[in-house]
C-alpha cells in the first residue's frame, strides 16, 4: 500500500518523472512540482473550470484527477499551448474582443475553447455557450468570451 | 480543500480489484472517473484508507451491441456515450440525456458505472436505466449476480451494491420496433443537476401509447418508476384528458423532497409539466 508513487508522463511535450504523494491532484503537481502556474485553482471541487488542462487529447478538471492517475499520460497546459502557437489566434481574439479582465479564468477558457476549435467547424453561439458551461468567469459576463471564440472560429473556418 | 492521505492501488485485472475489495471492505473505495469522489475527498467528506483505481481494467470498458441488447461497460465515459453511434441508434433516450450530464471536461472523465454506483437522485443515467429496464451486472469474489435497475436504487446514494461488489456493466434492451423515447429536464444552468426531470419510453401506435414506462428524477431520493402515471397513459390515445390524468397520477407517485433550490410543490409541478410535454413530443415525433 502506497501513499507515494513514482510517475512518468509528458507535460507540454517534455518527459517528466517524479515521486508524488498519491493524494496530490494534477494541478497541484503542475504548479508546485513543475512550476507551471498557468493552470489555476478556484474551487477544488469541480465546479469552476479554472483548473482545466488537456490530458491525452481531451480537457479535464485538473483538480478532479490525481497526479498518480496521469502516470503515462500526455498532459498539456496553457504554457505548452502558448509555446507551440496552437492557440495564438485564439489568444489574439481574446485580446481584441476584451474577453478577459482579471484573467483568472482565462487559461481554462482557452483550453476549453481549443477543444471546441478541434471540432473543425463554426459553432452557433448557443453551442459555444453550452460547451463553456463548465467554465466560470466572474468578470466578463461571458459575452466577450463567446465573441472571441466566434472570431477565432471565423478565422480558422471562414464565414 | 486538499484530499486526506490515502493509499492507492491500480489493479490491471477485475480479479485483483475484487480481491482488494474483499480484503479491505468499507475502508476501500473504488475510483472510476473521480468526478464525484474527488470533490468529497477534497472537502474531507470522505476519508477512505485505500483507493482502488479501476481505470486500467479493460474488461470494464466499451459499448457493444448483440442480440438486441446494448452492453455498456462500467468504465464507458460520458463523452463516449455521447459520441457512440450504437447509443444513438439503439438507446435514443440515453443519447438525448447525455448532453444534460455535466460539462465537457467532466464528461471526458466521468463514467457510466460511477454515475450508476453513486446513485445521485438528480442524475440522468440512473433514471434512463430505470425507464429502459436495464439490468446491472455486479461482481465480487463470491460470484456474479444481476439486479434490475428498478430494484437497484434504494435511496439517497444507496444501492444494491454490497461492500465487496463492483458494478461491471449494464445490459439494456435496444429500442424495439414501434417504440419511442423522450427526455426532458429542468436545471438552473446547462449541465447542472436537474431540479426535476423525466424519462419516457413507450410503444407508440398513432396516438395510442402502450408498455408505458415513466421514470422521474431530481425530485425524490432516487430515480423513481412512476407506476400510476405510466398506468394512466397505458393503452389510451394521447389527449388533453389523458395528459391531465397522467399529471394527477404523478402526484400520487411522487413525494418530492424540498430544498433551498426548489420547494416540494415546485418540484412536483415541474415533474408534471415536464412529463406532459415529454409525452406530447413523443406522440408528435411520429
Ligand atoms: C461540476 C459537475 C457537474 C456535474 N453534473 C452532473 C449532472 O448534471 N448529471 C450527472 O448525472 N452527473 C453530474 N456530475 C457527476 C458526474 O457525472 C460523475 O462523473 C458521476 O456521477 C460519477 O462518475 P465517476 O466515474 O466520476 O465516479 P467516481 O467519482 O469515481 O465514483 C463515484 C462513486 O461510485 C463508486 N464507483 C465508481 N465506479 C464503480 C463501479 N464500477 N462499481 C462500484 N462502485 C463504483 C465510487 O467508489 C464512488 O463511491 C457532475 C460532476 C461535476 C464535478
Ligand atoms: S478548481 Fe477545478 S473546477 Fe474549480
Ligand atoms: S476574467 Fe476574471 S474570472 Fe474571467
Amino acid at each position: 500500500m502506497q501513499e507515494f508513487a513514482d510517475i512518468a508522463l509528458t507535460v507540454n511535450g517534455d518527459a517528466v518523472a517524479r515521486r508524488v504523494e498519491t493524494r496530490q491532484h494534477l494541478v497541484d503537481f503542475l504548479r508546485i512540482e513543475l512550476g507551471l502556474t498557468g493552470s489555476h485553482l478556484g474551487c477544488e471541487h469541480g465546479v469552476c473550470g479554472a483548473c482545466t488542462v488537456r490530458v491525452d487529447g481531451a480537457v479535464v478538471r485538473g483538480c478532479l484527477m490525481l497526479a498518480v492517475q496521469a502516470d503515462g499520460a500526455d498532459v498539456w497546459t496553457v504554457e505548452g499551448l502558448s509555446d507551440t502557437g496552437e492557440i495564438a489566434d485564439l489568444q489574439q481574439a481574446f485580446i481584441e474582443r476584451n474577453a478577459l479582465q482579471c484573467g483568472y479564468c482565462t487559461p481554462g477558457m482557452l483550453l476549453t475553447a481549443a477543444e471546441m476549435l478541434e471540432a473543425g467547424r463554426r459553432m452557433t453561439r448557443a453551442e459555444i455557450r453550452a460547451f463553456l458551461s463548465g467554465n466560470f468567469c466572474r468578470c466578463t459576463g461571458y459575452h466577450a468570451i463567446v465573441d472571441a471564440i466566434e472570431t477565432a472560429m471565423q478565422g480558422r473556418f471562414g464565414g | 480543500m486538499k484530499a486526506p492521505r490515502f493509499s492507492y492501488v491500480r489493479p490491471e485485472s477485475l480479479g485483483s480489484a475484487l480481491e482488494l475489495l474483499a480484503e479491505h471492505g468499507d475502508e476501500a473505495r473504488i475510483l472510476a472517473g473521480v468526478q464525484s469522489l474527488m470533490p468529497t475527498l477534497n472537502m474531507r467528506l470522505s476519508e477512505p484508507r485505500l483507493l482502488i483505481d479501476i481505470n486500467r481494467i479493460d474488461a470494464l470498458k466499451g459499448i457493444s451491441f448483440e442480440d438486441g441488447t446494448v452492453r455498456i461497460g462500467a468504465l464507458a465515459r460520458h463523452a463516449e456515450l455521447l459520441a457512440s453511434p450504437l447509443v444513438a441508434e439503439h438507446l435514443p433516450l440515453i443519447a438525448a440525456a447525455m448532453p444534460h450530464v455535466a460539462h465537457v471536461a467532466v464528461r471526458n472523465r466521468g463514467t457510466f458505472g460511477g454515475s450508476i454506483a453513486l446513485a445521485d437522485p438528480a442524475a440522468e443515467l440512473p433514471a434512463c436505466a430505470v425507464a429502459l429496464d436495464a439490468t446491472f451486472v455486479l461482481a465480487s469474489l463470491r460470484g456474479r449476480r444481476t439486479v434490475p435497475a428498478r430494484s437497484f436504487f434504494h435511496g439517497l446514494y444507496e444501492t444494491a451494491l454490497a461492500e465487496d461488489e463492483l458494478l461491471v456493466e449494464a445490459r439494456i434492451p435496444a429500442l424495439a420496433a414501434g417504440y419511442r423515447s423522450s427526455f426532458l429536464e429542468f436545471a438552473r444552468r446547462h449541465g447542472d443537476f436537474a431540479l426535476a426531470g423525466v424519462c419516457c419510453h413507450a410503444h407508440v401506435d398513432g396516438a395510442v401509447l402502450s408498455d408505458v414506462r415513466l421514470a422521474c428524477f431530481g425530485s425524490e431520493d432516487r430515480p423513481l418508476f412512476a407506476g400510476a402515471a405510466s398506468a394512466a397513459a397505458e393503452g389510451r390515445a394521447w389527449s388533453g384528458d389523458v395528459k391531465q390524468a397522467v399529471k394527477a397520477a404523478l402526484g400520487g407517485d411522487l413525494d418530492p423532497i424540498g430544498s433551498f433550490h426548489a420547494s416540494a410543490a415546485t418540484r412536483l409541478h415541474l415533474a408534471q409539466v415536464l412529463t406532459g410535454r415529454a409525452l406530447d413530443r413523443m406522440v408528435r415525433a411520429g
